[in-house]
């Protein structure tokens, strides 16, 4: 089986576009100096993100004492900082939505992915990543299995196939794919990142987040990493949950081992509900 | 009550020859009601000296209240010595950071880990309690009442307001004066104003009447310009904003660090200069560490 090189570049090809507000806000939140009302002429445009945004600062979290009602009201009342900043962390959680919830299985592996999110996050926060750049951690975290969640949404009949493939015959997932498809999903992901441009590290990020090798980047190891933590930790389920160890650099390079940095964590369900509200608010 | 400033510096200590007069420690001030409750305003550096002073009255409930957790108002709070001791009781108020994901006690926790500081949280032997508080959410501190309304800073900022006894006095915590992000040829302009004009109309009745207002007065008018979108607001902002809400009584503080007290007098005098005194006007004055003020 597996699909032809030509019917798979077509399928990619057919996947959807990276937002475009998405990718203009990326790229103007990269410049510290950007001007605010052009980053809230983008938000404007774009009423999903609009909405969330809207829901957000209106949530418990921010604990406000009136409704606000548009994105102009509020830039005002709680600050362009605080805008820029949320917007950053929506706007690929976006991406991720648009690609649709609508079973369990998707909502499980979508869980999966916010996980490995956040726990990136810690594990930059640990290697003394700055916040700012700690966002950079998240959002390679929360893309890492996108391939998985494209392929499932365009091909959910091969998709199934290879899910009950990889159960009938105990296989790794990966392998699973790549019977069916010809391809896996780390492979779809990174094509699906050239496809978008999304800057290298994150495609590489993507192609790798199940083959680690001692010449990735800080980023990639995280990623590498927090996929594992995050199984270990049952956080969602991203259909392949055997435990495995962290290759002996990695420890290394975290000075612990995949349990003792488990429990590094502490307490994620505030942070995996408050991010969770993105998605269903 | 009795408001006393131990810390009137913005940003970053700046101990030295320039500084004797107006104190180099960053934010912190005390608040005592008429029942000698304590409130603590901030925990920048000077809340050291004022915890020394503190032996004497043993054990004690301590009310602090954190603006927000830039390090400057929080830098002072883990050598804040009543924390160490059994029977002192610490009761912590603070903002969720939503963009962290974190409440206060998670913040302020994480800076007692262990690569910053040899004192880990389960070993402080005072009671510890974390309030997080919503904005307006009324906290009770003795015989005080403590409200908030979240100011404009580049993260969350409570601005607070402490009533006691029919006296008042409130804190901007760090607040930049609301600037129009449009020009006056864009079409949103006009509505930007509009919600300007209401969040300033909510801070001037929140603060409106009070005997006292601290308010966070980093730059000049001329500094201003290149520090637009810093979160610190101007003289000339403040005394507008003091007289519209009818107070009696102005402390300017957080000063800028690199303002040495000749030049801080001299930018505090040049403000009263272009605002000359009308009646009705409240007292203007500069936030000076030690100082006691008595309402
Ligand atoms: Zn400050
Ligand atoms: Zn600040």
């Amino acid at each position: 089986m597996g699909y032809s090189a030509k019917k798979l570049i077509r399928l990619v090809d057919g996947m959807p576009a990276f937002p475009p507000s998405v990718y203009r806000i990326l790229q103007l939140t990269s410049d510290i100096n950007c001007e605010p009302k052009d980053l809230v002429r983008v938000i404007d445009h774009d009423p999903v993100l609009t909405l969330k945004l809207l829901q957000l600062v209106n949530s418990p979290y921010f604990g406000l004492s009136r409704q606000i009602g548009s994105i102009r009201q509020a830039v005002v009342f709680v600050g362009i900082n605080t805008i820029k900043n949320l917007v950053l962390t929506i706007a690929p959680m976006e991406m991720l939505s648009r690609q649709g919830t609508d079973n369990r299985w998707m909502e499980n592996l979508l869980a999966h992915a916010i996980g490995v999110g956040v726990i990136a996050k810690h594990l930059a926060r640990r290697c003394g990543i700055s916040e700012v750049e700690a966002t950079d951690y998240f959002v390679a975290g929360l893309l890492h299995d996108i391939g998985k969640m494209a392929l499932h949404r365009f091909k959910p009949e091969d998709y199934k196939d290879a899910l009950r493939l990889a159960k009938k015959k105990g296989l790794p997932l990966l392998e699973a794919e790549r019977e069916i498809f010809g391809v896996d999903h780390a492979q779809v992901g990174a094509m699906l990142g050239d496809k978008w441009c999304l800057p290298v590290e994150l495609v590489v990020s993507m192609e790798k987040h199940h083959d680690w090798n001692p010449n990735l980047s800080l980023l990639q190891d995280c990623v590498y990493a927090a996929n594992l933590m995050a199984k270990r930790l049952r956080v969602g389920n991203s259909g392949n949950d055997t435990p495995e160890h962290l290759p002996r650099e990695l420890e290394q390079r975290f000075g612990a081992k995949i349990e003792e940095l488990v429990g590094t964590l502490g307490d994620l369900s505030g942070e995996m509900n408050f991010t969770q509200i993105l998605i269903h608010p | 009550m009795k408001v006393k400033f131990w810390g009137v510096r913005g940003s970053i200590p700046t101990p030295g020859p320039s500084t004797v007069k107006y104190g180099g420690n960053t934010t912190c001030i005390e608040v005592r009601t008429d029942d000698n409750d304590l409130i603590i305003l901030d925990a920048g550096t000077g809340i050291f000296p004022m915890a020394m002073t503190l032996f004497p009255e043993l054990p004690i409930t301590c009310h602090l209240f954190i603006s927000h957790t830039h390090w400057d108002h929080i830098q002072g709070l883990p050598f804040f010595i009543p924390s160490f001791i059994p029977g002192n009781t610490l009761r912590i108020h603070g903002a969720y950071d939503p963009i962290d994901r974190r409440d206060i006690r998670e913040i302020l926790s994480g800076q007692l880990q262990y690569c910053y500081f040899p004192v880990r949280e389960a070993e402080l032997k005072a009671r510890l309690e974390y309030v997080t508080l919503k904005e307006r959410q009324v906290a009770q501190a003795g015989s005080a009442t403590v409200t908030n309304i979240l100011m404009n800073h580049p993260v969350l900022c409570f601005g607070y307001r402490i009533e006691c006894n029919g006296k008042s006095v409130f804190f901007t915590g760090d607040h930049e004066q609301l600037y129009n992000i449009y020009g006056p040829d864009d079409p949103e302009y006009h509505e930007y104003e509009q919600y300007m004009t209401q969040k300033n109309q909510a801070i001037v009745e929140f603060i409106r009447g009070v005997d006292v207002l601290i308010a966070d007065t980093s730059y000049t008018v001329e500094d201003y310009p290149a520090k637009k979108g810093w979160g610190h607001s101007t003289y000339d902002a403040n005394i507008a904003m003091a007289r519209a809400a009818g107070v009696r009584q102005v402390f300017f503080t957080h000063h800028e660090p690199t303002r040495g007290d000749a030049a801080l007098e001299k930018v505090f005098q040049d403000a009263m200069d272009r605002h000359p005194r009308q009646p009705g006007d409240p007292e203007f004055a500069l936030a000076r560490e030690g100082l006691v003020f008595e309402l």
